[in-house]
């Protein structure tokens, strides 16, 4: 079992990542530098937060264009399971694996602080191990987390239960305030029409271990292990 | 021809000229003046302060590096070592906030990965003006956003810090940084030009006309509305280009390629040149044509004094150049060797086959001016009127107006703007008494907090400044982490006034007794001079970075209350003082003294015992006493744990002195009823006096003393009030 991590030039939470997978998890755990095409064999690829190359542009707005992100996009087409989270989410939509964008967040500031989540899909290689409705305690840390997406595509997404997280209070009820950045329909994440590309904004990668004082993320990646022991 | 004007226009005496002339034997060309006008302005060469600054203690048995290099370094165990200084960017942050702060941040980052270190945290201590002066909310804006911005996308977490609002700083606000590195022990560059024949090498960004004489201008004074004219003199920040940079030089150090490396801060290549080769005792050539420009027509002039960012001097070993170069390509930056070591004891330096400068290396900083600067009569402090006043009638609306100000309330708005979790490593988050970072690989953690009490030294420059090492060694320890060693950045007004002078000697006084008394050395630090605009200086600032090792991160102790039903208890004692208190600012709308009392003797002890208690699991929660005294410390206890507590004290001190005075080496704790025997054995063997003083519990915060009921609050009321008044006070101005 091995995890691919995708490093840009920008990314800054590779290395949060990898301290996951192989510290941890204890699987293999490999970086994958963006002007390669090799994911080395990697199982599960993981695209890190950060800024990938400096997104003065638009978050993630080149990293579409490097070449590891042909490799990656072969590897989803062929079902390979993939994780984009905060950098990494606004690089697989401007990549065109997950549908929509995020614009600059409504109180047009960088946020960093705990969010809760409720989980609405369990289809997926990243979330099988929750439980559907289990309300999340997660950081975030971005200033670009305001999904957004044509209303068609936001019908669609929703009845083909592609709404992975969505955010919401302590007690689990999706109001308003509870949305720290003014996504549509208060969309924390989602999947692609197969299930095995997911993207969100909050870091499971930052709440994965006790000494941390949550460990709610951390079953993102063990669904992640568990998915591929089932295979 | 070097003309009256030209020395004037360099900030330049005629002493200082006539030493000019006496070193080169000859009249200096305009490039050789603009070299001689940075390395002797006060901000590099720190001519009005180096006499008092070597009276700190820098020497240790953890030190590895004290001041003199890029950043100074301690040995923390494990074949670890914790490398740190904090900085000022105070004059380009007055003048353009956000770049001013974010190439605040991009220089202290380069001191410390300069050194080896991979950056781990960083803090920032930021004073500005009354919220409703002119351009302030504005500069508040600026400033969090361009630390945010700067370090968020380095992806080093800023994870602490401080943030104080004073009229005194209208004209003159205060931006200080600091950041803390990890790096293995055995592993650490330093800034020699060593090897003769070893190329020079340039890294990163490409060499503009921005920041041109920055040193120079940060070693002056405002007057009238100079800010705008200014402004060109402000470098322009590109955190992108850092990050390739910093993880270039990481990887760059796995290798033994490095003979010695030092970053282009303030006045650029002229500062990194000459001390490169003024500390290896060596010479240096430089073809200032190779230099990568980004326009036509630079002067060499211009490419020496130019403080554009994200650049690097290296020496790197003459057989290693194509490893050097293939590490820097890898990471899309420009590397060009520009020059070569040698061994004449001269920085000569060439354009277009011309020679442009020939200078000695080691007389521009051995003989750079050094003054003893006379030293006035301190300014007396306004006299404690309070002593006579009637008590206020209602103590909780005293207490609710505290919680409101802006120097008490939550600063929740400033530090969710600045990602605190990057790395993974941030335990202790800010608002806490200090910020503590785990060390993974190991069970430790490092603690880390800035501190300055800027009303304290106003009245007392030399308590204040002792008391700023206290505060920030009992922050530490109310974590549980024991103080290793601290840097400083000290803001003062201009060094020509005898009375700043005398301020600047008893503030380093000071935080030299104090740091004796715990044996923590000063490892790194930095001095700002000219803190005034209109003649007006700031008040003395002496801000303190401290560091400290906890041993287990798993017995680290918290702010917050933890069960309902244990015990608190009041550790150190209480005096009949308010003098410089935000009681008397906030609720009486004055500034007086006297500045409470230090006891440097009673403070270690009460370091010792919080060390001790939480070694030995005996804290439930610890909190520093600070800012608006004990009510204040017990509603924050409460407030972030949501329990209540009920406290009944029996003190002889006023009421108001009991609740809101600031009386120095105190701290609050509370414990399980179980461990209330030990806890006070403790206390008692440690001489520190001890008062349990209530139990934790309910809803509301009441205190009485000797049976009469003096505050009764609801928490979740408190809550409201002190987590939202910050963002209130600030977003109800036009300009945000």
């Amino acid at each position: 079992m091995k995890f691919g991590i995708v490093v840009f030039p920008g990314s800054n939470c590779d290395q949060d990542c990898f301290h996951i997978a192989k510290d941890l998890l204890g699987c293999e755990a490999e970086y994958v530098w963006h002007g390669d095409r090799d994911l080395k064999g990697a199982d599960v690829v993981l695209l890190p937060g950060g800024f990938a190359y400096g997104d003065y542009l638009r978050a993630g707005a080149l990293a579409r264009f490097s070449p590891v992100m042909e490799s990656v996009t072969a590897f989803a087409r062929e079902g390979g399971a993939v994780l984009g989270i905060c950098n990494g989410f606004q690089v697989l939509l401007e990549a065109g694996l997950l549908p929509g964008a995020v614009r600059v967040n409504r109180g047009l500031r960088y946020v960093c602080r705990d969010v809760h989540l409720k989980v609405e899909s369990i289809d997926t290689p990243f979330t099988r191990l929750y439980s559907p409705g289990e309300v999340l305690k997660m950081p975030i840390g971005h200033m670009e987390g305001n999904y957004t997406a044509p209303p068609d595509v936001l019908d669609a997404l929703e009845r083909e239960k592609r709404v992975v997280f969505r955010y919401c209070d302590s007690e689990g009820r999706i109001v308003g305030a509870a949305n720290p950045n003014g996504a549509d329909r208060a969309i924390a994440g989602i999947a692609s029409r197969e299930g095995n590309v997911v993207g969100l904004m909050p870091h499971p990668d930052r709440c994965s271990e006790a000494v941390l004082g949550n460990e709610a993320g951390r079953k993102m990646f063990e669904s992640a292990v568990a998915a591929l022991a089932a295979r | 021809m070097i003309t009256e004007e030209l020395i004037r226009d360099h900030n330049l005496t005629h002493e200082e000229y006539s030493r000019i002339l006496e070193i080169l034997g000859r009249e200096p060309n305009l490039v050789e003046l603009g070299i001689f006008s940075a390395m002797w302005s006060e901000h590099c060469s720190y001519k009005s302060s180096r006499v008092h600054l070597k009276t700190f203690p820098t020497t240790g048995p953890r030190v590895i590096q004290g001041p003199g290099e890029n950043a100074g370094v301690v040995d923390i165990g494990d074949g670890l070592a914790v490398v740190f200084k904090m900085e000022s960017h105070n004059h380009p942050s007055f003048i353009e906030p956000y770049q001013g702060a974010a190439t605040g941040v991009g220089g202290i980052l380069r001191d410390v990965f300069t050194m080896g270190a991979r950056p781990v945290a960083s803090l920032d201590s930021l004073r500005f003006g009354a919220l409703d002066a002119p351009r302030m909310k504005h500069l508040v804006d600026g400033v969090v956003r361009g630390i945010a911005g700067y370090g968020n996308c380095m992806g080093i977490p800023t994870v602490a810090g401080e943030t104080t609002f004073d009229p005194a700083y209208n004209g003159n606000i205060l931006v200080n940084v600091m950041n803390v590195g990890l790096v293995r022990s055995d592993r650490i560059f330093l800034g020699r030009a060593e090897g003769v024949g070893n190329p020079l090498i340039y890294v990163g960004s490409k060499t503009g006309r921005d920041g041109i004489h920055g040193a120079t201008m940060a070693s002056e004074q405002f007057a009238g509305d100079e800010t705008k004219q200014k402004r060109p003199t402000v470098q322009v920040g590109d955190p992108f280009t850092e990050k390739l940079l910093m993880e270039a030089c990481l990887e760059l150090f796995e290798t033994d390629a490095v003979v010695g490396i030092q970053d282009m801060g303030a006045a650029g290549l002229t500062s990194s040149s000459f001390e490169m080769a003024g500390r290896s005792g060596s010479g240096i050539e430089i073809d200032l044509s190779k230099v990568p420009v980004r326009e036509t027509g630079m002067t060499p002039y211009e490419i020496m004094l130019s403080e554009s960012q994200e650049r690097m001097l290296l020496v790197a070993r003459r057989d290693r150049m194509d490893e050097v170069l293939r590490i820097f390509r890898k990471w899309d930056l420009d590397a060009v060797a520009i020059g070569r070591v040698t061994d004449s004891g001269r920085v000569v330096l060439r354009f277009d086959g011309q020679i442009v400068a020939d200078l000695p290396a080691a007389p521009l900083s051995d003989r750079a001016p050094v003054y003893d600067r006379s030293r006035g009569a301190l300014l007396p402090a306004p006299p404690g009127l309070w002593r006579d006043e009637p008590e206020p009638s209602d103590y909780g609306d005293c207490l609710r107006r505290i919680l409101a100000s802006p120097n008490v309330a939550e600063k929740s708005w400033i530090w969710t703007q600045y990602d605190y979790m990057v790395g993974t490593n941030t335990v202790e988050r800010p608002g806490g008494d200090a910020a503590l970072v785990r060390i993974k690989g190991t069970p430790k953690a490092l603690a880390l907090k800035s501190d300055v009490n800027p009303f304290f030294c106003a009245l007392d420059p030399y308590r204040g400044g002792a008391i700023a090492v206290a505060e920030a060694a009992r922050s530490i320890a109310c974590t549980g982490a024991a103080p290793l060693a601290i840097t400083d950045c000290l803001n003062f007004g201009s060094p020509e006034r005898p009375e700043v002078m005398a301020q600047f000697t008893a503030a380093v006084r000071g935080i030299s007794d104090a740091c004796r008394a715990f044996d923590v050395p000063v490892v790194s630090g930095n001095v700002s001079f000219y803190n005034e605009t209109d003649g007006r200086a700031i008040p003395p600032t002496p801000t303190v970075g401290i560091v400290g090792l906890l041993e287990d991160v798993e017995r680290r102790v918290r702010v917050p209350f933890r069960a309902a039903g244990d015990v608190v208890a009041l550790l150190g004692s209480t005096r009949d003082e308010l003098g410089g208190s935000e009681f008397l600012r906030t609720v009486r709308g004055r500034d007086e003294g006297p500045c409470p009392e230090v006891d440097l003797e009673a403070e270690r002890r009460l370091v010792h015992l919080l060390v001790a208690l939480a070694k030995h699991r005996k804290l439930a929660s610890a909190h520093d006493l600070s800012d608006g005294g004990l009510a204040v410390a017990l509603a924050e206890s409460a407030m972030k744990s949501g329990f209540g507590v009920a406290i009944a004290c029996d003190s002889n001190v006023r009421p108001s002195a009991l609740l809101f005075g600031e009386s120095t080496g105190r701290a609050l704790v509370s414990f399980d009823p179980r461990s209330e025997a030990a806890v006070r054995a403790a206390a008692e063997q440690s001489k520190v006096p001890i008062a349990v003083i209530g139990r934790v519990g309910g809803e509301r915060l009441e205190i009485s003393l000797r049976g009469r009921k003096l505050i009764d609050e609801q928490i979740a009321a408190l809550r409201d009030l002190w987590s939202t008044a910050f963002a209130r006070a600030l977003e109800s101005a036009d300009v945000l």
